[in-house]
């Protein structure tokens, strides 16, 4: 491997991910324009507001002003009482949906920041999701590499149905039944609620148990069939026939070639992170995002929720790209040509 | 330990029958047939340092069914000698090589009474842990596959350094060429870099070139032949004294073959190093054994040496292995079929041929583009199919020989239509060949286990071609040209309802033929029909394809890498080399006159 070949290389690389990236603004701007058309036509302006106001006692003078003041008062997509380019521009489709790439989000119906929003309550999000995603992936891998290792036995035949047991409970079970016991009975720490600063913790550990928990039996059992898939392949008998122990077999040979399925699994959802967990932080009263999103949705504040499927948009795409970038760094074999 | 436990009474070759068969604990009950009737033994008489195998019977540990797998097998590896197990698959070669290691698949046992001893050692007293000391230390293992049996995220150095530090073995640092010395102090610290001196080392001598960059490429990186070199540095890192190689050569061209071969052959005389090898072809038993043992259905039922069992053989089942192999000299006949009633006999077979041209290549170019940068430019081309002309008249066999990567599969799938020609012509019967007409021309693909579809029945594969025609058939099991082609194939009725996964490898290539043969083609394209399939599979195979041409009028073109079959089988071959026809003629001037260095060297490794 000379320099040479490293930066013809680097180049093919780059132009391989700049590729990517053009790639994905087709498809951000489609799912642009379909939020568009399914929060715009199919729930007008006119609804929008008369939600927002309350159904009772609505005057069209009303529903005129609210709209003027939220500036929904703008024709869909053409206007004609303006000139040149702002027949295009001066419209809801360019000031409240293109705008949106330029990640200034304006205003909520409620009148309040939409950037500022985000960027407090993603903090809250991220304390929940990453530490729960890392642990999550260290102790499912634990558990499938400890089935593997125990397989054809009865503790593996009775681990698999526990896994499958577990997986069948309602999400909504771990969560209740936790807040029961460890904060209701045990005591140990409270039901629900946030806090700024270190103190946050006690706030967060039962979130992230429970996050944990409820993955397990899905997730050590899919670990456990790549596992069990890569321990049958002939290089794992090779290792074997060198006078590897099983330990270090399953270590340093099925391990490491079970990773890259994994790996490149996790890293799609990385970005999405950010989004946090619809469920968890509703039940536990976490000031994140994805309690965000759904207070945005009770109280039928559109303007979040189109910034919310925008965001989420965005960063899946990421994820698919830094997939593709992971599969180029961990797996030898893949190479752009 | 036992090394000197005698289990050869002093007469081995006329031992009762009785007392052989005692030595296996599980009952032999259920062996009949051929194998039962004989069981050879070493013409040796054992020392204590032999490697020995005694009275190993491996099989099924469940309950409710016994079953026998391999059944009492005696056999004896004198130090510095090499001995060939020779059998068909499914007969139980593999087992006895991963029995000698210990690494029995899951579900199967030992026998009561099965010895193995290796380095004065019992193996199949020890633990598991003292076994992990002996694997890789005392014995290495050479597996078929190297594209598979080599860990695809590691680098070659990583893999083989393993076993240097599994087994704490201690390299000293041996001096290298002073360019790669300065690369390597760079790069690593002392350990590695004696460790790397050593494989490098080690390396070099089985024949890499640049051994420095080898070990820090990747498996994928490699050539086919190369990998198996790799595979054998691996077997030899800890310098084992005894060497398993199981069916090290299947794997890769002859030329390469040859090449490994002799590797094989220096380094065990170099080493002294006993070698168990494993191969179904007898062909390369004569270029590495001193001793072979014939391996049928779990018991050893010939056990010779080589001289010997090759100046004649005894057991029918090995005179029948014998005269399965194709050659020049059985042309024009049909080749005996293993298990045949009524000895070995070769049925003559006539043959006709028109010199009325069916198929015409002309100058046919397949190129392939790299394309390269931001807006997929075309930057390079491989010239996969370079300039190939020929004819193929009726009734003929045309071969087409070569490595693999020459083109052949390229150009059979040109013929079919599947490919985009990038300049020349396929004429077909005087027109250039179009969609309509490609119901004339079939193919049979080359691994009858992966070209059927699983999930289909055979009478639905069958008739999917004329399906595909726009014929409505509703029910294909009840198609009486469905029961005509099954009974000109040589398959029962009754395979109609069932799924390709309930038949051997040689009737699913049956079944493949039959498909083939539904939409009455003038030629078939025939891409390695037997490459996947053992001897006497590939005996029924070829008998199969001549009594059809003979009965069909059809011509072939018959894509092969192994000479021995063409030589039996063809009347004309091609022989092509990295995309161009280097040679054509009749299989007369191909054999005994080549023109082309190239040809020459393929016949010549094909006659050792």
């Amino acid at each position: 491997m000379g320099g040479d070949g490293g930066t013809r290389g680097g180049l093919i690389v780059f132009s391989y991910f700049l590729r990517k990236i053009l790639y994905a603004i087709p498809v951000l701007l489609g799912v642009n324009i379909l939020t568009f058309s399914l929060f715009f036509v199919l729930n007008s302006p006119d609804d929008m507001a008369r939600a927002q106001l309350g159904n009772k006692y609505v005057t069209p003078t009303m529903i005129s002003q609210w709209k003027v003041s939220h500036q929904y008062d703008l024709p869909l997509y053409y206007n004609e009482t303006q000139t040149g380019l702002a027949k295009w521009t001066d419209t809801l489709l360019f000031k409240k949906s293109l705008a949106q790439f330029t990640f200034q989000f304006g205003n909520s119906d409620q009148g309040r920041n939409i950037n500022a929003d985000i960027s407090q309550r993603m903090w809250p999000s991220l304390a929940i999701a990453v530490p729960t995603l890392i642990l999550e992936i260290i102790v499912n891998i634990g558990f499938a590499l400890m089935l593997i290792f125990f397989r054809y036995t009865s503790f593996e035949l009775t681990a698999v149905l526990i896994c499958v047991a577990l997986m069948s409970i309602s999400g909504l079970f771990y969560i209740i039944g936790g807040q029961y016991l460890f904060a209701k009975v045990l005591k140990l720490v409270p039901i629900s609620g946030y806090e700024t600063g270190l103190d946050a913790w006690h706030f967060l550990i039962l979130p992230i148990m429970i996050g944990v928990i409820s993955g397990i039996g899905s997730g050590t059992r899919w670990y456990r069939s790549i596992f069990m898939e890569e321990i049958s392949k002939d290089y794992v008998r090779t290792a074997r026939a060198k006078g590897l122990s099983e330990v270090a077999v399953l270590f340093r040979h099925v391990l490491k070639n079970g990773m890259l399925p994994i790996l490149t699994s996790v890293v799609v959802i990385i970005p999405t992170l950010f989004m946090g967990s619809l469920l968890l932080e509703s039940f536990f009263g976490i000031p994140g995002l994805g309690s965000y999103m759904i207070d945005a949705i009770r109280a039928q504040d559109f303007a979040i929720v189109r910034t919310m499927v925008f965001l989420g948009t965005v960063f899946y795409v990421l994820g698919l790209i830094l997939t593709d970038l992971t599969y180029l760094w961990v797996d030898p074999r893949v190479r752009l040509e | 330990m036992h090394p000197h436990r005698n289990i050869y009474t002093a007469s081995q070759n006329d031992a009762p029958l009785e007392d052989s068969l005692s030595g296996a604990s599980l009952s032999a009950g259920s062996r009949e047939g051929v194998a039962a009737s004989f069981v050879a033994t070493s013409p040796y008489q054992p020392s204590p340092h032999d490697y020995l195998i005694q009275h190993l019977s491996v099989g099924t540990c469940t309950q409710a069914e016994q079953k026998i797998i391999l059944n009492d097998v005696n056999l004896a590896i004198p130090h510095g000698k090499t001995l060939a197990l020779v059998g068909e698959s499914g007969s139980g070669k593999s087992l006895t090589a991963l029995s000698i290691i210990q690494l029995l698949p899951t579900g199967l046992a030992y026998g009561d009474k099965s010895q193995i001893y290796v380095d004065e050692l019992s193996i199949l007293d020890l633990p598991e842990h003292a076994m992990q000391q002996v694997r890789g230390k005392n014995i290495g293992f050479i597996f078929q596959e190297p594209m598979t049996a080599l860990n695809p995220v590691l680098t070659i150095g990583q893999q083989l350094a393993e076993t240097l530090t599994w087994h704490h073995i201690a390299v000293q640092n041996i001096s290298s060429k002073g360019q790669v010395k300065s690369y390597i102090n760079k790069a690593f610290s002392n350990l590695q870099k004696d460790q790397y001196h050593f494989l490098a080392a080690l390396l070099f001598s089985l024949g890499i070139t640049e051994p420095m960059r080898c070990l820090h490429c990747y498996p994928h990186q490699l050539s086919g032949g190369m990998k198996q070199r790799v595979m054998i540095a691996m077997a030899l890192v800890a310098e084992p004294s005894f060497l398993i190689a199981d069916e090290p050569t299947t794997a890769v061209d002859v030329t390469v073959q040859a090449q490994i071969l002799s590797l094989l052959r220096q380094i065990q005389k170099e080493r002294a190093l006993s070698m168990l090898f494993i191969t179904h072809d007898l062909s390369v038993v004569k270029q590495v054994a001193d001793d072979i043992a014939v391996m049928y259905r779990g018991q050893i039922v010939e056990y010779a040496d080589v001289a010997t069992f090759f100046g004649s053989p005894q057991h029918p089942y090995s005179q029948q292995l014998f005269a399965a192999i194709p050659s020049y000299e059985k042309r024009g006949c049909l080749l005996p079929v293993l298990g045949e009633e009524g000895g070995i006999k070769l049925s003559p077979l006539s043959k006709e041929q028109d010199n009325q041209v069916l198929l015409e290549v002309k100058d046919l170019c397949i190129y392939f583009p790299i394309k390269q940068g931001l807006f997929r430019r075309t930057v390079e081309v491989v010239k996969a199919v370079d300039n190939v002309s020929f004819q193929l008249c009726g009734g003929e066999t045309l071969a087409v020989v070569g490595e693999s990567g020459s083109g052949k599969t390229t150009l059979a799938k040109a013929i079919m239509g599947l490919l985009t020609i990038s300049s020349g012509n396929i004429l077909y019967a005087d027109s250039a060949v179009e969609f309509s007409k490609k119901s004339d021309i079939q193919m049979v693909f080359q691994d009858p286990y992966s070209s059927l579809n699983p999930k289909m029945l055979v009478a639905d594969i069958i008739v999917e071609g004329l399906r595909a025609r726009g014929e409505r058939i509703k029910n294909a099991a009840k198609l009486p040209a469905v029961f005509k082609l099954l009974d000109q194939v040589g398959l029962p009725k009754e395979s109609c309802n069932r799924y390709p996964h309930e038949f051997s490898g040689g009737q699913r290539q049956r079944i493949a033929i039959a498909r083939a043969l539904i939409l009455s083609p003038k030629i078939l394209l025939l891409d390695e029909p037997t490459s996947a399939l053992d001897l006497s599979m590939q005996a029924q195979v070829l008998n199969l394809l001549k009594t059809l041409q003979q009965e069909l009028q059809l011509s072939y073109l018959f894509i092969t890498h192994n000479l021995s079959v063409m030589s039996y089988f063809a009347d004309r071959a091609l022989v092509m080399q990295n995309g161009h026809l280097v040679e054509q003629g009749s299989i007369e001037s191909i054999l005994f006159s080549p023109e082309h260095l190239y040809t020459q060297t393929l016949v010549k490794y094909a006659q050792v």
